[in-house]
Protein backbone atom coordinates (compact mmCIF):
# COMPACT_ATOMS: atom_id res chain seq x y z
CA UNK A 1 0.00 0.00 0.00
CA UNK A 2 2.55 2.16 0.77
CA UNK A 3 6.20 3.13 1.26
CA UNK A 4 7.38 5.11 4.09
CA UNK A 5 9.47 8.55 2.87
CA UNK A 6 13.00 7.21 3.03
CA UNK A 7 14.92 9.33 5.20
CA UNK A 8 17.68 7.01 6.45
CA UNK A 9 20.18 5.81 3.43
CA UNK A 10 23.52 3.81 4.66
CA UNK A 11 26.29 5.66 5.00
CA UNK A 12 27.50 6.12 1.35
CA UNK A 13 30.16 3.26 0.31
CA UNK A 14 30.49 3.89 -3.40
CA UNK A 15 34.04 5.21 -2.56
CA UNK A 16 34.88 0.95 -3.05
CA UNK A 17 33.40 1.14 -6.68
CA UNK A 18 35.37 1.84 -9.58
CA UNK A 19 34.51 5.78 -10.11
CA UNK A 20 34.56 5.15 -14.19
CA UNK A 21 31.43 2.90 -13.71
CA UNK A 22 30.05 4.96 -11.54
CA UNK A 23 30.02 8.10 -13.55
CA UNK A 24 28.56 5.96 -16.19
CA UNK A 25 25.54 4.79 -14.16
CA UNK A 26 25.24 8.45 -12.96
CA UNK A 27 25.76 9.91 -16.78
CA UNK A 28 22.78 6.42 -17.64
CA UNK A 29 20.76 7.49 -14.73
CA UNK A 30 20.64 11.75 -16.00
CA UNK A 31 19.73 10.29 -19.32
CA UNK A 32 16.39 8.81 -17.81
CA UNK A 33 17.41 5.30 -18.92
CA UNK A 34 16.35 2.35 -16.44
CA UNK A 35 18.94 0.04 -14.82
CA UNK A 36 18.16 -3.26 -15.09
CA UNK A 37 19.15 -6.29 -12.63
CA UNK A 38 21.85 -7.27 -14.37
CA UNK A 39 23.47 -4.03 -14.90
CA UNK A 40 26.25 -2.89 -13.06
CA UNK A 41 24.84 -0.47 -9.84
CA UNK A 42 26.75 1.11 -6.82
CA UNK A 43 26.34 -1.14 -3.90
CA UNK A 44 25.07 1.95 -1.79
CA UNK A 45 21.97 2.33 -4.85
CA UNK A 46 21.75 -1.67 -4.24
CA UNK A 47 21.07 -1.47 -0.83
CA UNK A 48 18.63 1.38 -0.49
CA UNK A 49 16.39 -0.19 -3.09
CA UNK A 50 16.58 -3.22 -1.23
CA UNK A 51 15.68 -1.70 1.62
CA UNK A 52 12.96 0.73 0.22
CA UNK A 53 11.08 -1.95 -1.85
CA UNK A 54 11.36 -4.34 0.90
CA UNK A 55 9.79 -1.74 3.07
CA UNK A 56 6.92 -1.09 1.05
CA UNK A 57 6.80 -4.88 0.71
CA UNK A 58 6.09 -4.98 4.09
CA UNK A 59 4.00 -2.26 4.72
CA UNK A 60 1.52 -3.87 2.23
CA UNK A 61 1.38 -7.18 3.76
CA UNK A 62 1.41 -5.40 7.76
CA UNK A 63 -1.02 -3.27 6.23
CA UNK A 64 -3.76 -6.13 5.24
CA UNK A 65 -4.35 -6.29 9.19
CA UNK A 66 -5.88 -3.08 9.82
CA UNK A 67 -8.39 -3.39 7.11
CA UNK A 68 -8.81 -7.25 7.55
CA UNK A 69 -10.10 -6.75 10.76
CA UNK A 70 -13.22 -5.58 9.36
CA UNK A 71 -13.65 -8.30 6.60
CA UNK A 72 -15.88 -10.49 8.84
CA UNK A 73 -17.92 -7.56 10.14
CA UNK A 74 -18.15 -5.56 6.88
CA UNK A 75 -21.95 -3.88 6.56
CA UNK A 76 -23.22 -5.19 3.58
CA UNK A 77 -22.15 -8.64 1.12
CA UNK A 78 -21.29 -6.29 -1.32
CA UNK A 79 -18.86 -3.99 0.98
CA UNK A 80 -17.92 -7.83 2.16
CA UNK A 81 -16.28 -8.58 -1.48
CA UNK A 82 -14.86 -5.19 -1.70
CA UNK A 83 -12.74 -4.70 1.32
CA UNK A 84 -11.45 -8.89 0.65
CA UNK A 85 -10.93 -8.28 -2.58
CA UNK A 86 -9.14 -4.76 -1.87
CA UNK A 87 -6.96 -6.46 0.95
CA UNK A 88 -5.93 -9.62 -1.24
CA UNK A 89 -4.70 -7.05 -4.31
CA UNK A 90 -2.45 -5.80 -0.91
CA UNK A 91 -0.87 -9.05 -0.26
CA UNK A 92 -0.63 -9.00 -4.05
CA UNK A 93 1.59 -5.81 -3.81
CA UNK A 94 3.62 -7.39 -0.97
CA UNK A 95 4.19 -10.32 -3.30
CA UNK A 96 5.20 -8.55 -6.66
CA UNK A 97 7.58 -5.65 -4.62
CA UNK A 98 8.93 -8.90 -2.39
CA UNK A 99 9.77 -10.06 -6.39
CA UNK A 100 11.38 -6.83 -7.61
CA UNK A 101 13.51 -6.48 -4.24
CA UNK A 102 14.87 -9.94 -4.82
CA UNK A 103 15.91 -8.85 -8.15
CA UNK A 104 18.59 -7.07 -6.32
CA UNK A 105 20.61 -10.30 -4.44
CA UNK A 106 18.28 -10.70 -0.90
CA UNK A 107 15.48 -13.65 -0.89
CA UNK A 108 11.80 -12.68 0.33
CA UNK A 109 12.41 -15.12 3.49
CA UNK A 110 15.21 -12.96 4.68
CA UNK A 111 14.04 -10.01 4.09
CA UNK A 112 10.26 -11.11 5.98
CA UNK A 113 12.71 -12.41 8.48
CA UNK A 114 13.91 -8.76 8.77
CA UNK A 115 10.46 -7.57 9.41
CA UNK A 116 9.43 -9.97 12.23
CA UNK A 117 12.87 -9.59 13.85
CA UNK A 118 11.49 -5.86 14.26
CA UNK A 119 14.86 -4.55 12.25
CA UNK A 120 12.89 -3.87 9.39
CA UNK A 121 10.38 -0.96 8.61
CA UNK A 122 6.79 -0.50 7.54
CA UNK A 123 4.77 2.47 7.18
CA UNK A 124 3.86 3.84 10.34
CA UNK A 125 0.41 4.27 9.10
CA UNK A 126 -0.62 0.66 10.24
CA UNK A 127 0.18 1.49 13.67
CA UNK A 128 -3.11 2.94 14.32
CA UNK A 129 -6.55 0.75 14.82
CA UNK A 130 -9.59 0.30 13.01
CA UNK A 131 -11.86 1.10 15.32
CA UNK A 132 -15.01 1.40 12.99
CA UNK A 133 -16.80 0.69 9.62
CA UNK A 134 -15.84 4.38 8.31
CA UNK A 135 -11.99 3.33 9.50
CA UNK A 136 -12.20 1.73 6.56
CA UNK A 137 -13.88 4.21 3.65
CA UNK A 138 -11.05 6.66 5.65
CA UNK A 139 -7.88 4.54 4.74
CA UNK A 140 -9.22 3.97 1.29
CA UNK A 141 -9.23 7.59 0.87
CA UNK A 142 -6.65 8.93 2.61
CA UNK A 143 -4.19 6.18 2.98
CA UNK A 144 -4.07 4.61 -0.30
CA UNK A 145 -4.46 8.61 -1.65
CA UNK A 146 -1.57 9.40 0.05
CA UNK A 147 0.54 6.20 -0.95
CA UNK A 148 -0.81 7.08 -4.62
CA UNK A 149 1.09 10.40 -4.34
CA UNK A 150 4.13 9.45 -3.26
CA UNK A 151 3.73 6.21 -5.97
CA UNK A 152 3.02 8.11 -8.99
CA UNK A 153 6.58 9.47 -8.92
CA UNK A 154 7.70 6.04 -8.21
CA UNK A 155 6.74 4.86 -11.73
CA UNK A 156 9.44 6.98 -13.49
CA UNK A 157 11.76 5.19 -10.82
CA UNK A 158 15.38 4.92 -12.07
CA UNK A 159 15.00 0.76 -11.04
CA UNK A 160 13.50 -0.62 -13.87
CA UNK A 161 12.10 -3.59 -11.70
CA UNK A 162 10.44 -0.88 -9.22
CA UNK A 163 8.83 1.49 -11.82
CA UNK A 164 6.80 -1.34 -13.43
CA UNK A 165 5.65 -2.72 -9.97
CA UNK A 166 4.64 0.80 -9.39
CA UNK A 167 2.51 1.21 -12.74
CA UNK A 168 0.67 -2.16 -11.67
CA UNK A 169 0.16 -1.01 -8.43
CA UNK A 170 -1.05 2.65 -8.58
CA UNK A 171 -3.78 1.49 -11.13
CA UNK A 172 -4.84 -0.70 -8.05
CA UNK A 173 -4.63 2.35 -5.39
CA UNK A 174 -6.39 4.44 -7.52
CA UNK A 175 -9.46 2.31 -7.58
CA UNK A 176 -9.03 1.55 -3.77
CA UNK A 177 -8.92 5.18 -2.80
CA UNK A 178 -12.41 5.71 -5.29
CA UNK A 179 -13.64 2.85 -3.05
CA UNK A 180 -12.78 4.49 0.09
CA UNK A 181 -13.97 7.55 -1.07
CA UNK A 182 -17.39 6.00 -2.35
CA UNK A 183 -17.85 4.56 1.44
CA UNK A 184 -17.69 7.85 2.89
CA UNK A 185 -19.69 9.71 0.41
CA UNK A 186 -22.51 6.23 2.03
CA UNK A 187 -21.74 7.29 5.13
CA UNK A 188 -22.19 11.39 4.63
CA UNK A 189 -25.37 10.69 3.01
CA UNK A 190 -26.57 8.81 5.72
CA UNK A 191 -27.74 8.98 8.56
CA UNK A 192 -26.71 11.50 11.72
CA UNK A 193 -25.31 8.57 13.56
CA UNK A 194 -22.89 7.67 9.96
CA UNK A 195 -21.89 11.10 9.29
CA UNK A 196 -20.74 10.98 12.62
CA UNK A 197 -18.37 8.06 12.51
CA UNK A 198 -17.26 9.06 9.40
CA UNK A 199 -16.18 12.34 10.86
CA UNK A 200 -14.99 10.96 13.87
CA UNK A 201 -12.68 8.68 11.85
CA UNK A 202 -11.42 11.65 9.93
CA UNK A 203 -10.30 13.20 13.21
CA UNK A 204 -8.54 9.95 14.04
CA UNK A 205 -6.91 9.67 10.58
CA UNK A 206 -6.03 13.03 9.41
CA UNK A 207 -3.03 13.46 11.16
CA UNK A 208 -1.15 10.23 10.81
CA UNK A 209 -1.45 10.37 7.30
CA UNK A 210 -0.09 13.77 6.60
CA UNK A 211 3.10 12.26 8.63
CA UNK A 212 2.85 9.30 5.73
CA UNK A 213 4.83 11.40 3.63
CA UNK A 214 7.87 11.44 6.35
CA UNK A 215 9.86 14.16 8.84
CA UNK A 216 9.57 18.03 6.69
CA UNK A 217 11.93 18.39 4.29
CA UNK A 218 14.00 20.70 6.92
CA UNK A 219 14.93 17.65 8.72
CA UNK A 220 15.02 15.49 6.13
CA UNK A 221 19.22 14.67 5.49
CA UNK A 222 19.45 12.15 3.34
CA UNK A 223 16.84 12.80 0.36
CA UNK A 224 20.17 13.93 -1.49
CA UNK A 225 21.41 10.87 -2.90
CA UNK A 226 17.62 9.39 -3.43
CA UNK A 227 16.85 12.71 -5.51
CA UNK A 228 20.23 12.04 -7.04
CA UNK A 229 19.44 8.44 -8.39
CA UNK A 230 16.36 9.54 -9.53
CA UNK A 231 14.57 7.20 -6.54
CA UNK A 232 12.85 9.65 -4.91
CA UNK A 233 11.50 12.75 -7.30
CA UNK A 234 9.87 15.00 -4.74
CA UNK A 235 10.74 16.09 -1.66
CA UNK A 236 8.15 14.95 1.32
CA UNK A 237 7.04 18.56 1.77
CA UNK A 238 6.17 18.79 -1.48
CA UNK A 239 4.11 15.62 -2.24
CA UNK A 240 2.32 16.31 1.70
CA UNK A 241 1.35 19.52 0.13
CA UNK A 242 0.19 18.18 -2.94
CA UNK A 243 -1.63 15.92 -0.78
CA UNK A 244 -3.76 18.48 1.05
CA UNK A 245 -4.81 20.44 -1.71
CA UNK A 246 -5.97 17.26 -3.43
CA UNK A 247 -7.80 16.27 -0.28
CA UNK A 248 -9.24 19.66 1.26
CA UNK A 249 -11.74 19.98 -1.45
CA UNK A 250 -12.81 16.29 -1.09
CA UNK A 251 -13.90 16.60 1.96
CA UNK A 252 -15.39 19.73 1.61
CA UNK A 253 -17.81 18.08 -1.16
CA UNK A 254 -18.53 15.11 1.62
CA UNK A 255 -19.08 18.09 4.12
CA UNK A 256 -16.85 17.02 6.41
CA UNK A 257 -13.95 19.22 8.70
CA UNK A 258 -10.72 18.51 8.58
CA UNK A 259 -9.48 18.60 12.58
CA UNK A 260 -7.12 21.51 11.92
CA UNK A 261 -8.91 24.81 12.82
CA UNK A 262 -5.93 26.98 11.65
CA UNK A 263 -5.47 25.82 8.05
CA UNK A 264 -6.27 28.73 5.69
CA UNK A 265 -5.62 29.52 1.63
CA UNK A 266 -3.03 31.02 0.29
CA UNK A 267 -3.89 33.75 -2.10
CA UNK A 268 -1.54 30.98 -4.46
CA UNK A 269 -4.42 28.74 -3.79
CA UNK A 270 -2.25 25.93 -1.59
CA UNK A 271 -3.51 24.80 1.67
CA UNK A 272 -1.67 25.65 4.54
CA UNK A 273 -1.86 23.08 7.37
CA UNK A 274 -0.74 23.68 10.64
CA UNK A 275 2.64 22.11 12.52
CA UNK A 276 2.62 18.53 12.74
CA UNK A 277 3.38 16.84 15.90
CA UNK A 278 6.15 15.01 14.89
CA UNK A 279 7.00 13.39 18.29
CA UNK A 280 4.10 11.51 17.96
CA UNK A 281 5.69 10.03 14.55
CA UNK A 282 8.81 9.61 16.27
CA UNK A 283 7.17 7.41 18.89
CA UNK A 284 4.80 5.61 16.39
CA UNK A 285 8.08 4.42 14.65
CA UNK A 286 9.92 3.50 17.55
CA UNK A 287 7.62 0.76 18.44
CA UNK A 288 5.51 2.45 20.45
CA UNK A 289 2.23 3.67 18.16
CA UNK A 290 -1.29 1.55 19.78
CA UNK A 291 -0.76 -1.23 17.35
CA UNK A 292 2.78 -1.65 16.90
CA UNK A 293 3.03 -5.01 19.19
CA UNK A 294 -0.19 -6.15 17.67
CA UNK A 295 0.98 -5.90 14.20
CA UNK A 296 4.35 -7.84 14.74
CA UNK A 297 2.74 -10.51 16.98
CA UNK A 298 -0.24 -11.35 14.45
CA UNK A 299 2.38 -11.78 11.30
CA UNK A 300 4.77 -13.87 13.49
CA UNK A 301 1.72 -15.59 14.72
CA UNK A 302 0.78 -16.64 10.75
CA UNK A 303 4.57 -17.07 10.31
CA UNK A 304 4.93 -19.64 13.54
CA UNK A 305 1.53 -21.25 13.05
CA UNK A 306 2.53 -21.52 9.57
CA UNK A 307 5.79 -23.14 9.67
CA UNK A 308 4.71 -26.81 9.40
CA UNK A 309 3.08 -25.86 5.94
CA UNK A 310 6.03 -24.87 4.51
CA UNK A 311 7.96 -27.70 6.00
CA UNK A 312 5.52 -30.06 4.50
CA UNK A 313 5.14 -28.51 1.17
CA UNK A 314 9.20 -28.51 1.23
CA UNK A 315 9.14 -32.29 2.11
CA UNK A 316 6.66 -33.05 -0.11
CA UNK A 317 8.83 -31.34 -3.45
CA UNK A 318 12.04 -33.10 -2.38
CA UNK A 319 10.23 -36.58 -2.09
CA UNK A 320 8.63 -35.70 -5.72
CA UNK A 321 11.47 -34.49 -7.02
CA UNK A 322 13.57 -37.78 -5.66
CA UNK A 323 11.12 -40.05 -7.15
CA UNK A 324 11.14 -38.15 -10.51
CA UNK A 325 14.81 -38.29 -10.68
CA UNK A 326 14.51 -42.13 -9.40
CA UNK A 327 12.03 -42.76 -12.79
CA UNK A 328 14.24 -41.37 -14.76
CA UNK A 329 17.19 -43.09 -13.46
CA UNK A 330 15.32 -46.23 -14.63
CA UNK B 1 -37.98 0.28 15.03
CA UNK B 2 -36.70 -2.18 12.54
CA UNK B 3 -37.65 -5.77 12.78
CA UNK B 4 -35.13 -8.14 14.45
CA UNK B 5 -35.19 -10.98 12.43
CA UNK B 6 -36.92 -11.23 9.14
CA UNK B 7 -39.84 -13.80 8.05
CA UNK B 8 -38.71 -15.59 5.08
CA UNK B 9 -41.54 -17.89 3.59
CA UNK B 10 -39.62 -20.95 3.12
CA UNK B 11 -41.09 -22.19 -0.29
CA UNK B 12 -39.73 -25.48 -1.56
CA UNK B 13 -37.43 -23.55 -4.17
CA UNK B 14 -36.80 -20.83 -1.88
CA UNK B 15 -35.12 -23.14 0.79
CA UNK B 16 -33.48 -24.94 -2.02
CA UNK B 17 -31.80 -21.67 -2.60
CA UNK B 18 -31.16 -20.04 0.45
CA UNK B 19 -29.64 -23.73 1.74
CA UNK B 20 -26.86 -23.35 -1.42
CA UNK B 21 -26.45 -19.77 -0.81
CA UNK B 22 -25.64 -20.55 3.63
CA UNK B 23 -23.30 -22.66 2.28
CA UNK B 24 -21.57 -20.55 0.08
CA UNK B 25 -21.21 -17.40 2.27
CA UNK B 26 -20.77 -19.59 5.87
CA UNK B 27 -17.50 -21.03 4.15
CA UNK B 28 -16.61 -18.05 2.14
CA UNK B 29 -16.42 -15.92 5.60
CA UNK B 30 -14.80 -18.52 7.12
CA UNK B 31 -11.84 -18.40 4.64
CA UNK B 32 -11.83 -14.28 4.84
CA UNK B 33 -11.28 -14.88 8.47
CA UNK B 34 -7.43 -16.34 7.22
CA UNK B 35 -7.04 -13.29 5.38
CA UNK B 36 -3.99 -11.63 5.81
CA UNK B 37 -3.17 -14.96 8.30
CA UNK B 38 -2.40 -17.80 5.89
CA UNK B 39 0.72 -19.65 6.51
CA UNK B 40 2.20 -18.20 3.09
CA UNK B 41 1.26 -14.99 0.97
CA UNK B 42 0.49 -17.39 -1.74
CA UNK B 43 -2.10 -18.96 0.38
CA UNK B 44 -3.57 -15.50 1.57
CA UNK B 45 -4.10 -14.97 -2.26
CA UNK B 46 -5.36 -18.23 -3.09
CA UNK B 47 -7.82 -18.51 0.00
CA UNK B 48 -9.37 -15.19 -0.36
CA UNK B 49 -9.97 -15.80 -4.33
CA UNK B 50 -11.82 -19.02 -3.12
CA UNK B 51 -13.62 -17.17 -0.55
CA UNK B 52 -14.81 -14.48 -2.82
CA UNK B 53 -16.09 -16.85 -5.36
CA UNK B 54 -18.05 -18.13 -2.44
CA UNK B 55 -19.44 -14.80 -1.32
CA UNK B 56 -20.34 -14.40 -5.54
CA UNK B 57 -22.07 -17.54 -5.68
CA UNK B 58 -23.91 -16.59 -2.41
CA UNK B 59 -25.38 -13.25 -3.09
CA UNK B 60 -26.43 -14.99 -6.78
CA UNK B 61 -28.34 -17.76 -4.56
CA UNK B 62 -29.77 -15.08 -2.25
CA UNK B 63 -30.67 -12.69 -4.46
CA UNK B 64 -32.51 -15.53 -6.41
CA UNK B 65 -34.47 -16.79 -3.59
CA UNK B 66 -34.96 -13.11 -2.58
CA UNK B 67 -36.71 -13.28 -6.31
CA UNK B 68 -38.35 -15.98 -6.45
CA UNK B 69 -40.28 -15.60 -2.38
CA UNK B 70 -41.66 -12.48 -3.95
CA UNK B 71 -41.58 -10.22 -0.86
CA UNK B 72 -39.22 -7.15 0.14
CA UNK B 73 -36.32 -9.88 1.07
CA UNK B 74 -32.77 -8.62 -0.49
CA UNK B 75 -29.07 -10.27 -0.24
CA UNK B 76 -28.18 -8.42 2.74
CA UNK B 77 -31.74 -9.04 4.47
CA UNK B 78 -31.29 -12.86 4.26
CA UNK B 79 -27.71 -12.99 4.96
CA UNK B 80 -27.27 -10.33 7.85
CA UNK B 81 -31.38 -10.44 9.38
CA UNK B 82 -32.00 -14.30 10.31
CA UNK B 83 -30.93 -16.11 13.32
CA UNK B 84 -28.92 -19.35 13.95
CA UNK B 85 -32.14 -20.68 13.88
CA UNK B 86 -33.25 -19.36 10.61
CA UNK B 87 -29.91 -20.49 8.91
CA UNK B 88 -29.87 -23.77 6.18
CA UNK B 89 -26.26 -24.47 5.72
CA UNK B 90 -24.77 -27.64 6.15
CA UNK B 91 -22.58 -27.97 9.36
CA UNK B 92 -19.59 -28.67 7.59
CA UNK B 93 -18.99 -25.43 6.28
CA UNK B 94 -19.59 -23.49 9.87
CA UNK B 95 -16.52 -25.67 11.52
CA UNK B 96 -14.31 -23.71 12.71
CA UNK B 97 -10.81 -23.26 10.33
CA UNK B 98 -8.90 -25.12 13.51
CA UNK B 99 -5.24 -25.70 11.83
CA UNK B 100 -4.32 -25.09 8.07
CA UNK B 101 -4.96 -28.75 7.63
CA UNK B 102 -8.66 -28.62 9.06
CA UNK B 103 -9.49 -25.36 6.81
CA UNK B 104 -8.11 -27.66 3.65
CA UNK B 105 -9.93 -31.13 4.62
CA UNK B 106 -13.22 -29.06 5.51
CA UNK B 107 -12.46 -27.43 1.93
CA UNK B 108 -11.57 -30.31 0.21
CA UNK B 109 -14.86 -32.73 1.03
CA UNK B 110 -17.24 -29.45 0.05
CA UNK B 111 -15.66 -28.45 -2.90
CA UNK B 112 -15.42 -32.54 -4.09
CA UNK B 113 -18.76 -32.68 -3.82
CA UNK B 114 -19.68 -28.66 -5.32
CA UNK B 115 -17.56 -29.57 -8.35
CA UNK B 116 -19.95 -33.00 -9.24
CA UNK B 117 -23.05 -30.63 -7.74
CA UNK B 118 -22.59 -27.45 -9.44
CA UNK B 119 -21.76 -29.42 -13.29
CA UNK B 120 -24.96 -31.72 -12.65
CA UNK B 121 -27.10 -28.73 -12.25
CA UNK B 122 -25.89 -26.80 -15.26
CA UNK B 123 -28.74 -29.06 -16.73
CA UNK B 124 -31.42 -27.91 -13.99
CA UNK B 125 -34.84 -26.90 -16.06
CA UNK B 126 -34.37 -23.36 -13.57
CA UNK B 127 -32.35 -21.66 -16.05
CA UNK B 128 -31.25 -18.87 -13.33
CA UNK B 129 -29.97 -22.25 -11.37
CA UNK B 130 -28.65 -23.41 -14.48
CA UNK B 131 -26.68 -20.38 -14.97
CA UNK B 132 -25.39 -19.83 -11.74
CA UNK B 133 -24.32 -23.48 -11.83
CA UNK B 134 -22.60 -23.06 -15.13
CA UNK B 135 -20.38 -20.45 -13.15
CA UNK B 136 -20.09 -21.67 -10.01
CA UNK B 137 -19.14 -25.15 -11.63
CA UNK B 138 -15.99 -23.45 -13.54
CA UNK B 139 -15.04 -21.83 -9.75
CA UNK B 140 -15.16 -24.72 -8.06
CA UNK B 141 -13.50 -27.12 -10.54
CA UNK B 142 -10.37 -24.77 -9.66
CA UNK B 143 -11.03 -25.19 -5.77
CA UNK B 144 -10.93 -28.45 -5.95
CA UNK B 145 -7.74 -28.81 -8.13
CA UNK B 146 -6.44 -26.35 -5.46
CA UNK B 147 -7.25 -28.05 -2.15
CA UNK B 148 -6.17 -31.62 -4.03
CA UNK B 149 -2.65 -30.39 -4.25
CA UNK B 150 -2.33 -29.59 -1.04
CA UNK B 151 -4.34 -32.13 0.72
CA UNK B 152 -1.72 -34.60 -1.24
CA UNK B 153 1.28 -32.36 -0.11
CA UNK B 154 0.19 -32.66 3.56
CA UNK B 155 -0.49 -36.13 3.47
CA UNK B 156 2.87 -37.10 1.98
CA UNK B 157 4.78 -34.02 3.47
CA UNK B 158 6.19 -34.67 6.82
CA UNK B 159 5.06 -37.22 9.70
CA UNK B 160 3.63 -33.53 11.56
CA UNK B 161 1.72 -32.84 8.37
CA UNK B 162 0.41 -35.93 7.41
CA UNK B 163 -0.84 -36.30 11.40
CA UNK B 164 -2.56 -33.36 11.20
CA UNK B 165 -4.18 -34.08 7.94
CA UNK B 166 -5.08 -37.26 9.17
CA UNK B 167 -6.75 -35.74 12.56
CA UNK B 168 -8.65 -33.42 10.08
CA UNK B 169 -10.18 -35.98 7.96
CA UNK B 170 -10.90 -38.54 11.37
CA UNK B 171 -12.50 -35.14 12.99
CA UNK B 172 -14.38 -33.75 9.55
CA UNK B 173 -15.36 -37.11 8.30
CA UNK B 174 -18.90 -37.16 10.12
CA UNK B 175 -19.96 -33.46 8.86
CA UNK B 176 -19.79 -35.33 4.68
CA UNK B 177 -23.41 -37.25 4.84
CA UNK B 178 -25.63 -34.19 5.14
CA UNK B 179 -24.58 -33.07 1.40
CA UNK B 180 -26.38 -36.14 0.33
CA UNK B 181 -29.54 -35.80 2.55
CA UNK B 182 -32.75 -34.80 0.81
CA UNK B 183 -36.36 -34.13 2.43
CA UNK B 184 -39.82 -33.85 0.82
CA UNK B 185 -39.68 -30.21 -0.68
CA UNK B 186 -35.84 -31.34 -2.07
CA UNK B 187 -37.65 -34.22 -3.83
CA UNK B 188 -40.44 -32.73 -5.49
CA UNK B 189 -37.73 -30.18 -6.78
CA UNK B 190 -35.46 -33.12 -8.23
CA UNK B 191 -38.93 -34.82 -9.51
CA UNK B 192 -39.65 -31.74 -11.51
CA UNK B 193 -35.97 -31.45 -12.80
CA UNK B 194 -34.83 -28.51 -10.99
CA UNK B 195 -32.65 -30.08 -8.67
CA UNK B 196 -30.39 -32.65 -8.86
CA UNK B 197 -30.60 -35.95 -6.55
CA UNK B 198 -26.96 -35.61 -4.50
CA UNK B 199 -27.48 -39.93 -4.40
CA UNK B 200 -26.42 -39.46 -8.19
CA UNK B 201 -23.21 -38.25 -7.35
CA UNK B 202 -21.80 -40.26 -3.89
CA UNK B 203 -19.91 -43.18 -6.30
CA UNK B 204 -17.89 -40.09 -8.04
CA UNK B 205 -17.23 -37.54 -5.10
CA UNK B 206 -16.26 -41.05 -3.04
CA UNK B 207 -13.77 -42.16 -6.17
CA UNK B 208 -12.19 -38.22 -6.25
CA UNK B 209 -11.84 -38.31 -2.18
CA UNK B 210 -10.05 -42.19 -2.38
CA UNK B 211 -7.97 -41.41 -5.26
CA UNK B 212 -6.92 -38.00 -3.95
CA UNK B 213 -7.08 -39.76 -0.30
CA UNK B 214 -4.46 -42.31 -0.97
CA UNK B 215 -1.85 -40.30 -3.47
CA UNK B 216 -1.70 -38.85 0.22
CA UNK B 217 -1.28 -42.20 2.12
CA UNK B 218 -4.36 -40.90 3.86
CA UNK B 219 -6.96 -43.37 4.89
CA UNK B 220 -11.03 -42.05 4.78
CA UNK B 221 -12.60 -43.45 8.41
CA UNK B 222 -14.46 -46.36 8.04
CA UNK B 223 -17.37 -44.47 10.29
CA UNK B 224 -20.51 -44.46 8.82
CA UNK B 225 -22.35 -41.93 12.08
CA UNK B 226 -23.23 -38.74 10.08
CA UNK B 227 -23.87 -35.52 12.11
CA UNK B 228 -27.18 -33.86 10.58
CA UNK B 229 -29.33 -30.75 11.49
CA UNK B 230 -27.68 -27.66 9.04
CA UNK B 231 -30.11 -27.67 6.59
CA UNK B 232 -33.21 -27.55 9.35
CA UNK B 233 -31.51 -25.22 11.55
CA UNK B 234 -29.81 -27.20 14.30
CA UNK B 235 -26.24 -26.18 14.25
CA UNK B 236 -22.99 -26.11 16.01
CA UNK B 237 -22.61 -23.85 18.57
CA UNK B 238 -19.83 -22.36 15.93
CA UNK B 239 -22.54 -20.62 14.17
CA UNK B 240 -23.83 -18.45 16.26
CA UNK B 241 -20.35 -16.53 17.09
CA UNK B 242 -19.73 -16.63 13.52
CA UNK B 243 -23.49 -14.84 12.85
CA UNK B 244 -23.00 -12.47 16.01
CA UNK B 245 -19.35 -11.21 13.92
CA UNK B 246 -21.29 -10.95 10.50
CA UNK B 247 -23.95 -9.71 11.27
CA UNK B 248 -22.69 -6.92 14.01
CA UNK B 249 -23.13 -4.11 11.95
CA UNK B 250 -26.54 -4.50 10.59
CA UNK B 251 -27.41 -5.68 14.40
CA UNK B 252 -25.88 -2.31 15.87
CA UNK B 253 -27.15 -0.11 13.89
CA UNK B 254 -30.37 -1.29 12.46
CA UNK B 255 -31.81 -0.34 8.63
CA UNK B 256 -29.21 2.10 7.14
CA UNK B 257 -27.65 1.72 4.03
CA UNK B 258 -23.88 1.23 3.84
Amino acid sequence: MYTQALNTAEADDRNVEDAARAAQFQARIDAEERIEPNDWMPAAYRKTLTRQISQHAHSEIVGMLPEGNWITRAPSLRRKAALLAKVQDECGHGLYLYAAAETLGTSREELVDAMLAGKAKYSSIFNYPTLTWADIGTIGWLVDGAAIMNQIPLCRCSYGPYARAMIRVCKEESFHQRQGYEIMLTLCRGSDEQKAMAQEALDRWWWPVLMMFGPPDAASQHSDVSTKWKIKRFSNDELRQKFVDATVPQAQYLGLAIPDPGMTQDADRHWRYSEIDWTEFKQVLAGNGPCNRDRIAARRKAHDDGAWVREAAAAYAAKRAHRQTAQAAE
Amino acid sequence: MTVANINVSETPLVLYALRRADDALILGHRLSELCGHAPMMEEDMALSNVALDLIGQARELYTYAAKVEGKDNDEDKLAYLRDVRQYRNLLLVEQPNGDFAQTLVRQFFYSAFADLYWRAMMNSRDTTLAAIAAKSEKETAYHLRHVSEWIIRLGDGTEESHARAQAAIDHLWAFTGEMFAVDDGERALIHAGIAIDPETLRGRWMTTLSDIVSEATLVLPQSDWMQQGGRSGRHSEHLGHLLSELQSMQRTFPGQTW
